[in-house]
């Protein structure tokens, strides 16, 4: 297994000289994603709460880009598919993309009926 | 990009021998099983989200509910879970250290990135466990009303949380917990909570400095707070005390939040679990030199991807269950 490694992240904006190096940038890169995360979830800026996009609140839509940005990099460097062949690269990434998109798109939108169903309808329940 | 099509006229396609994926038989199979695996993490996740949407007007919030960090007292919320999620992603870097160092066939320094490994995989199962117990355990208490929403308890001059311990009275003649000999179908209770509702009621009346907190989130994403006598009002609907959570009560809020964290964070754990298991093989097989005999350290490289499916997952359930 002496493959050898794409050595570029950020769309070849920061190169490695080195795997190791690469592995400790990745790091530094995901433990600053992580800090931002957690000070966003403990100062919970008024502005990003208040404001909501499609039904979520614009900090839930932030992290859940982050969480994604996050999973990125630990599957393309760290799992190394970024030195895999394109063909597994997709069948591995997009299997699971269509089929988890497809299911919290049905479970949601039947959650958000239930929702209105037990706001609006004759049903109590905070007694 | 590169091509998988295999054209070489010496090869028989089906004879075996030739990978058009580029990659050994026992990582696709790794590949199978990690995608089925997210597929099964995603649906918990997906359930959850359903329920959350269900009862998004009252679902507990996180910081709210997970604020503690061991031996210190205080209210930090999150920061904890931080530092877990901390370990578990510096455990998947030493196990890329691992990885990339059995690729140089450097014996010793894969046998040092995979020890790190394991004691980063232990820390963090030791870290949930705690967060367990001090989940189960509960901080404050609380009261259960008739349609099984949950009251808490804020202290009105400050804002802080008040304790069941902090207000309630301690009234005579109490009943004494029922045990099997009591009664020829009986088999016992549960342990009962360290106050009655009744002790907890008449506390709370005499005492005008507690108010009623409520399931109910506000625009501003908070708890809503009862003026003392909507709370007067609303104390009379109250049923059972509660301390803690388990898979029936949940002091925090709503129940199901306390279902899906143990469903879904323990099975969490329990791959972390197996993860720090198989690590500990690997290691020992290192030590032994069965990679060293066989030419390749490529089974460091399949168990590492499992190490980092692991570390994946969390990236979400902390997202998903701590953060949003």
């Amino acid at each position: 297994m002496s493959h050898e490694h794409k050595l570029e992240i950020f769309r070849g904006l920061l190169k490695f000289k080195s795997n190791t190096q690469k592995i400790w940038g990745v790091l530094i890169f995901l433990t600053i994603v992580t800090t931002v995360e957690v000070a966003l979830g403990i100062t919970k800026p008024h502005i990003l709460v208040t404001t909501t996009i499609i039904g979520m609140k614009l900090l839930n839509w932030i992290f859940i880009i982050l969480t994604l940005v996050k999973a990125y990099y630990i599957a393309w460097d760290f799992m190394h598919l970024r030195d895999e062949k394109s063909s597994l690269r997709r069948a591995i990434v997009w299997t699971p993309i269509f089929l988890v998109s497809y299911l919290i798109f049905i479970l949601l939108f039947e959650a958000d009926y239930i929702y209105n169903v037990f706001k609006d309808g004759f049903v109590t329940w905070n007694f | 990009m590169d091509s998988t099509v295999t054209t070489g006229t010496d090869e028989n396609v089906w004879g075996g021998g030739n990978q058009p994926l580029g990659a050994s038989y026992g990582k696709l199979m790794m590949w199978f099983f990690i995608v089925s695996d997210a597929l099964t993490f995603s649906g918990f996740l997906a359930a959850y989200g359903f329920s959350r949407f269900k009862f998004i007007e009252t679902w507990p919030v996180a910081d709210q509910v997970f604020t503690h960090v061991p031996f210190i007292h205080g209210n930090f919320p999150m920061y904890y879970v931080a530092f877990m999620t901390f370990v578990l992603i510096m455990s998947s870097v030493t196990m890329v250290l691992a990885v990339d160092a059995g690729h140089k066939m450097m014996k010793n320094k894969a046998i040092l990135y995979m020890f790190l490994t394991i004691i980063g995989g232990a820390i963090f199962v030791g870290s949930q466990a705690w967060e367990w117990a001090t989940f189960i355990k509960g901080d404050y208490g609380a009261i259960e009303t008739k349609g099984g929403r949950i009251l808490q308890f804020v202290k009105a001059d400050t804002g802080e949380r008040a304790a069941l311990a902090d207000f309630a009275k301690t009234l005579p003649g109490e009943r004494v917990a029922q045990e099997n000999k009591d009664g020829v179908w009986f088999y016992g209770e549960g342990s009962l909570p360290s106050y009655s509702l009744n002790e907890v009621t008449e506390g709370f009346r005499a005492n005008p400095n507690i108010l009623i907190r409520t399931e109910m989130i506000t625009e501003d994403g908070e708890k809503t707070l009862l003026t003392r006598e909507e709370s007067l009002a609303k104390i009379k609907d109250g049923k059972l005390v509660v301390e803690g959570a388990n898979l029936v009560r949940n002091e925090y809020g709503s129940r199901l939040f306390a279902d899906f964290f143990f469903f879904i964070t323990g099975f969490h754990g329990f791959h972390v679990f197996s993860g720090v298991v198989i690590n500990i093989i690997i290691f020992f097989n290192i030590i032994l030199g069965t990679y060293e005999r066989r030419g390749h350290y490529e089974m460091v490289e399949k168990v590492g991807l499992y190490w980092h499916f692991v570390d994946l997952v969390w990236v979400f359930v902390f997202t998903f269950f701590y953060l949003v």
